[in-house]
């Protein structure tokens, strides 16, 4: 007989008998799975698919032929010639015991419409339970999106396995023992007091209710679901919207190809914003003589004391008469366009072919500029593309993960825990940092270097990697060019010289380098601690180095990860939301490329690239430009230093803004149109691992709210333009002929999968979720090293401003605040303002944990609460940029990085100070929009 | 925070593990903790599951599980009775009402001069010599008669 190998016998079929039938099974399979598969139900509960199988339950019973007892088909697997019966009197009546036992201590009410045990007892036709009932733990409501019963609970555990282990965010514990034995949050606090993130993976995994949405949604009658995607951040989830009228009821994971059904608290309970009063449901037209005041936003309930509602044809008029207007009189170049990341692919490039041919130049720009803009311009330089190289869950592959600059616990929550899955399985995670983030604790190594000393601690690995000898010659060889250059600037950074800069000790450095370089995959994930700074190109240009001399690209569990932030900043991007380039990052200066569109759109293209966000905001302010359209972006809070940036917008002759709530931007318009929130309309958003991914529509939209793409489409006729497009898909299909890189991707496919990943340039094509196996996409088809030299922050610490302010965001709070602190349970959850400040650091300025604070650099001063975290670096204060009583970019300096033009919004002086005012009320969040939706 | 002592005799269990297998020391951590301190306190178990890189829930677990880590402060003498079946049936139980009459308390409960709490215990693996109480976890006494419970009392009363 031949030999077998292991790898061959793990896939061979196993035929055995099952109720009396010959069934295949395979190794990697249980009983139950192999049941399922066959059509065969076997009663279960602590079993589901997609968590480890516990066998605690033993509602799963089966006999096996010759064996003395019954098995529990969710642990075992199927062997050869096995005889299986789950239907057997015997095997029936365990199972039907382990019902009525369980079904003896339930409560008299449900709280869930659909409970796994009810269905079962149904099922077997399980009578009225004999056994009394035990005394059961009472209701804890404490938390604001899940309801706790713990007397429906039967004690099945896949809550704790859905926290611990496919979360692992480690709050769920089975503690007690015996009859005593119960399910905690920490230790047995009330869930809301407890360190839950709420991301409801528990919730999702509850057979009975125990776990339920808040406010007995999950009572609700559901009329119809619609599967769609997260509008939250890139991981970009797939989700189903459970709707009751025109009402998401709550929402579930879907078996996406990023989320695997995971979701976090944003994506599960952050829907709400659809639903709250401050909506605009009416166009507004600011009242003839009233100035703009770029001192004090509008407080949403009283606008009316600077807008007046009017018709759509009024506004539209109005809005495309300035635009017109200021092009006539001015030319192209006084006219600038804000798209959004926040919106669909085909809203981002309808937006930039209007400005491109309504306005007539390249002054478009989205929120990127803000976010990876360095990153992007680094990648492109070195390897030819900006998108990443390797999806997430390829962590799945690696052997090593390096994540610096980042925090993707609050701000890729799915992502973050492929990456802690690994860890568990024991991937070596690298975190480096200046802040002890949450994704430290489940590191190998934690290095929390010296804010701004980034360049010092990478080369200081490239270093080690040259000087050990640890380069993968062959790589360099046939795949790059230019590693002399950087082989001579590696010599001046030897770790024992950048320890002290970088305060990572040398040893530490060289370790992690021979990991990094040595492991049979490594992947790097970047964040905006990369990024956001005057040496942001730098930091990423390192990152490539070090992934192109070890040749850790290419292959999968490798590459190159910048985590992007919005849900489409991907797919902006690539939709040509940029100033110098077309769709598909064809440079506006480039004869071939400004041909192509020219053709493709029938007039004559501006060759000149366009000016950048806080370009377009300084040439605002010197009044070149004059007139702008900006489309679900929030630059009077998102900018930095932004009292300069309210000043510019205030100035502007002609402000449009569509937006779906009166934004601090839209407080400064002329016009303002209501535009329709994620849920309301149809659309592609790509993710960070480019997915492209079909958003669906499940809501009506208030009033006469209107869908974005036909209010650009409108506003393009105003303009002179000759659009006519009335569905998403007409204008996937013009993208599909000028992008090369979803040139495959037809809207039928996207409506069947839900999401492709591109490159998909031909139809049918699989599309690759690893790039550059061969060829890097630039001219030569070899990417390029770019040494980088230490350059220091614009401003540093000094005697006057001596601390260091970071700014960033929080879980539960998106960008500017706009949407979430306009959902019920993200405000209730962090209501107010808060920085985060060393507990010495704040004990010296003689303050308490929770405490007002003032935060003051040379542009500005801001006040909010302290809190006291060990994880803020001594001497650093950290504030979250979405709230606009106390507004982090009032502070922050708007310096910017050469190359990708983004301004510093990780590092800048500031001063600290017990006391000052407490922060004002905005008119929303402040923990007032649970009531204000749920009435 | 645990002293320097406590925290070199858990270093000292660690040891005994593979270094990824850190966890594997917890429960000779907590009983070092409570040694120290008397009992488990929430920072105390913190502390334990930071040194151990565990999270902090499944040292709350185990801490729960067993009882003799004392989840709230006890009287100066810990007296635990194991009253399990073959303890029971030779007259574990009538040594427990014993005691409960002498120290005019229940289980869980300390006597008000915070000298004396009594707690009911699972076997100890000496049947053969019931009734069995264990002092503070660490002393154990068998065959308790009243006269030697008596004798116990009187010698805990009187020490310093
Ligand atoms: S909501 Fe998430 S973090 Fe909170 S207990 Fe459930 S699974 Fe754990
Ligand atoms: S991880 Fe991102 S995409 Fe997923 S649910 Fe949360 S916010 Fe949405
Ligand atoms: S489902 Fe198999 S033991 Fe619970
Ligand atoms: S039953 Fe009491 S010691 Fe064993």
């Amino acid at each position: 007989m031949d030999r077998v190998s292991t790898k061959q016998q793990a896939a061979m079929p196993i035929e055995f008998k099952l109720n009396g039938n010959t069934v295949v099974g395979r190794p990697d399979e249980t009983i139950i799975e192999c049941a399922r598969r066959h059509g065969v139900e076997i009663p279960h509960l602590c079993y589901t698919p997609g968590l480890r199988p516990d066998g605690n339950c033993r509602a799963c019973m089966v006999e096996v032929k010759g064996e003395r007892v019954l098995a529990p088909s969710c642990c075992r697997g199927p062997s050869e010639g096995m005889e299986v019966t789950s239907d057997s009197p015997r095997a029936r009546a365990s199972q039907k015991m382990v019902l009525e036992l369980l079904l003896a201590d339930m409560p008299a009410q449900a709280y869930r419409r659909d409970s796994e045990l009810a269905r079962w007892v149904e099922k077997l036709g399980v009578g009225a339970p004999r056994f009394a009932a035990r005394a059961q733990p009472g209701a804890d409501l404490s938390h604001p999106a899940i309801a706790v019963r713990l007397d429906a609970c039967i004690q099945c555990t896949r809550c704790l396995r859905a926290c611990r282990e496919a979360q692992v965010n480690d709050v769920i514990g089975y503690a007690q023992r015996g009859e005593h034995s119960k399910i905690v949050f920490d230790f047995d606090d009330p869930m809301g007091a407890s360190s839950c993130v709420a991301c409801g993976e528990c919730v999702q995994a509850c057979p009975t209710g125990a776990l339920m949405p808040a406010r007995e949604w999950g009572l609700a009658a559901i009329d119809r679901t619609v599967d769609s995607v997260c509008p939250f951040c890139g991981v970009g989830c797939l989700l189903t919207y459970h709707v009751k009228g025109n009402r998401i009821a709550f929402v579930t994971g879907q078996d996406g190809p990023s989320n695997h059904g995971r979701l976090c608290v944003k994506g599960r309970y952050g829907f709400d914003y659809a639903h709250h009063p401050h909506r605009l449901t009416k166009p507004l037209i600011r009242k003839p003589g009233v100035a703009k005041d770029p001192e004090r936003a509008v407080a949403p309930q009283d606008w009316d004391a600077v807008f007046m509602e009017a018709s759509w044809d009024e506004a539209l008029a109005v809005a495309a008469r300035g635009l017109r207007e200021i092009r006539e009189r001015h030319g192209a170049g006084a006219l600038a366009g804000f798209g959004s990341a926040k919106g669909s692919n085909e809203e981002a490039y309808l937006f930039q072919k209007l400005v491109r041919t309504g306005f007539g130049s390249n002054n478009v720009d989205h929120c990127t500029r803000l976010c990876h803009a360095s990153s992007v311009a680094a990648l492109l330089e070195g390897i030819g593309s900006g998108a990443v190289s390797n999806q997430v869950n390829d962590v799945a592959n690696a052997e090593l993960i390096f994540v610096i600059g980042a925090n993707p616990t609050s701000n890729h929550p799915v992502a973050a825990t492929w990456m802690k899955n690994a860890a568990q399985r024991g991937a070596k995670l690298i975190v480096a940092d200046p802040r002890r983030t949450d994704l430290a604790r489940h590191a190998t190594h934690f290095l929390q270097f010296t804010p701004d000393t980034d360049v010092a601690l990478l080369n200081a690995m490239i270093h080690t990697i040259v000087d050990e000898g640890l380069v993968n010659e062959a790589f360099v060889r046939d795949r790059t060019s230019g590693y002399e250059a950087l082989k001579a600037n590696a010599k001046a950074f030897a770790p024992e010289k950048m320890a002290p800069i970088c305060g990572i000790p040398a040893q530490t450095i060289r370790e992690v380098a021979r990991l990094y370089a040595t492991s049979k995959g490594s992947m790097i994930f970047w964040g905006m601690g990369i990024s956001q700074h005057v040496h942001g190109t730098d930091n990423a240009r390192c990152l490539i180095a070090l992934a192109l001399m070890t040749g850790q690209i290419g292959r999968p569990g490798t590459g190159l990860h910048p985590l992007r932030g919005q849900n489409n900043v991907q797919g902006a991007s690539d939709s040509g939301l940029i100033p110098m380039v077309f769709p598909d990052y064809q440079r506006v200066d480039n004869p071939e490329a400004n041909a192509r569109f020219e053709k493709l759109w029938g007039v004559a293209l501006d060759r000149k690239p366009g000016l950048t966000v806080v370009e377009i905001i300084n040439a605002a302010y010197d009044r070149a430009i004059k007139g702008m359209y900006i489309m679900g972006e929030n630059p009077a809070m998102s900018d930095p230093d932004v009292a300069h940036a309210r000043a510019a917008l205030a100035r502007l002759d002609h402000l449009v803004v569509q937006d779906i709530f009166l934004t601090e931007t839209a407080a400064l318009a002329d016009v303002v149109l209501p535009a329709t929130a994620w849920p309301e309309k149809v659309g592609t958003v790509t993710n960070t691992d480019r997915m492209v991914q079909l958003g669906r529509k499940a809501l009506e939209p208030p009033g006469e709210a209107r869908e974005d793409l036909w209010i650009v489409n409108a506003l393009a006729r105003g303009l002179g333009l000759d659009w006519k497009y009335n569905h998403p898909r007409q204008v996937f299909d013009e993208m599909r002929r000028c992008m090369d890189s979803i040139a495959g991707i037809t809207w039928e496919r996207l409506e069947r999968d839900a999401s492709v990943t591109y490159p998909c340039p031909n139809e049918g094509d699989p599309g690759e979720p690893v790039v550059f196996r061969e060829v890097f996409p630039t001219a030569t088809g070899r990417a390029k090293f770019v040494p980088a030299d230490l350059i220091p922050a614009a401003e540093h610490p000094d005697t006057e401003y001596p601390m260091v302010l970071i700014t960033g965001r929080q879980l539960e709070h998106w960008h500017t605040g706009a949407i979430t602190r306009r959902s019920g349970v993200l405000d209730a959850i962090e209501p107010e303002p808060t920085a985060l400040v060393h507990p010495l650091d704040l004990a010296a300025a003689g303050a308490r944990p929770g405490e007002v604070i003032s935060v003051a650099s040379r542009r500005g001063k801001i006040s909010l609460y302290a809190r006291a975290d060990e994880g803020t670096p001594r001497g650093c204060v950290f504030v979250p940029f979405a709230y606009y009583e106390a507004a982090a970019n009032l502070l922050t300096n708007p310096v910017l990085d050469p190359f990708g033009k983004i301004p510093e919004f990780k590092y800048c002086a500031v001063k600290l100070e017990r006391g000052g005012p407490r922060p004002a009320d905005p008119g929303y969040g402040k923990g007032s929009a649970l009531a204000a939706i749920e009435g | 925070m645990l002293s320097e002592e406590s925290l070199k005799k858990i270093e000292r269990e660690i040891a005994k593990y593979p270094p990824d297998q850190k966890q594997s020391a917890v429960m000779a951590a907590l009983i070092i903790a409570q040694d120290e301190k008397g009992w488990l306190a929430t920072e105390t178990l913190d502390s334990v599951a930071q040194l151990l890189g565990m999270a902090p829930v499944a040292v709350y677990e185990v801490a729960t599980f067993y009882n003799m880590y004392n989840r709230a402060p006890t009287g100066r003498y810990k007296l635990t009775i194991c009253t399990c079946l073959p303890c029971g049936l030779q007259g574990s139980l009538d040594a427990a009402d014993h005691l409960k009459d002498r120290l005019g308390i229940g289980f869980n409960e300390t006597t008000p001069d915070g000298r004396f709490t009594l707690k009911e215990g699972e076997c100890m693996g000496a049947c053969a010599m019931a009734p069995v109480v264990l002092v503070n976890n660490k002393r154990m006494c068998d065959a308790m008669s009243k006269e030697r419970l008596d004798a116990l009392i009187d010698e805990l009363r009187e020490s310093a």
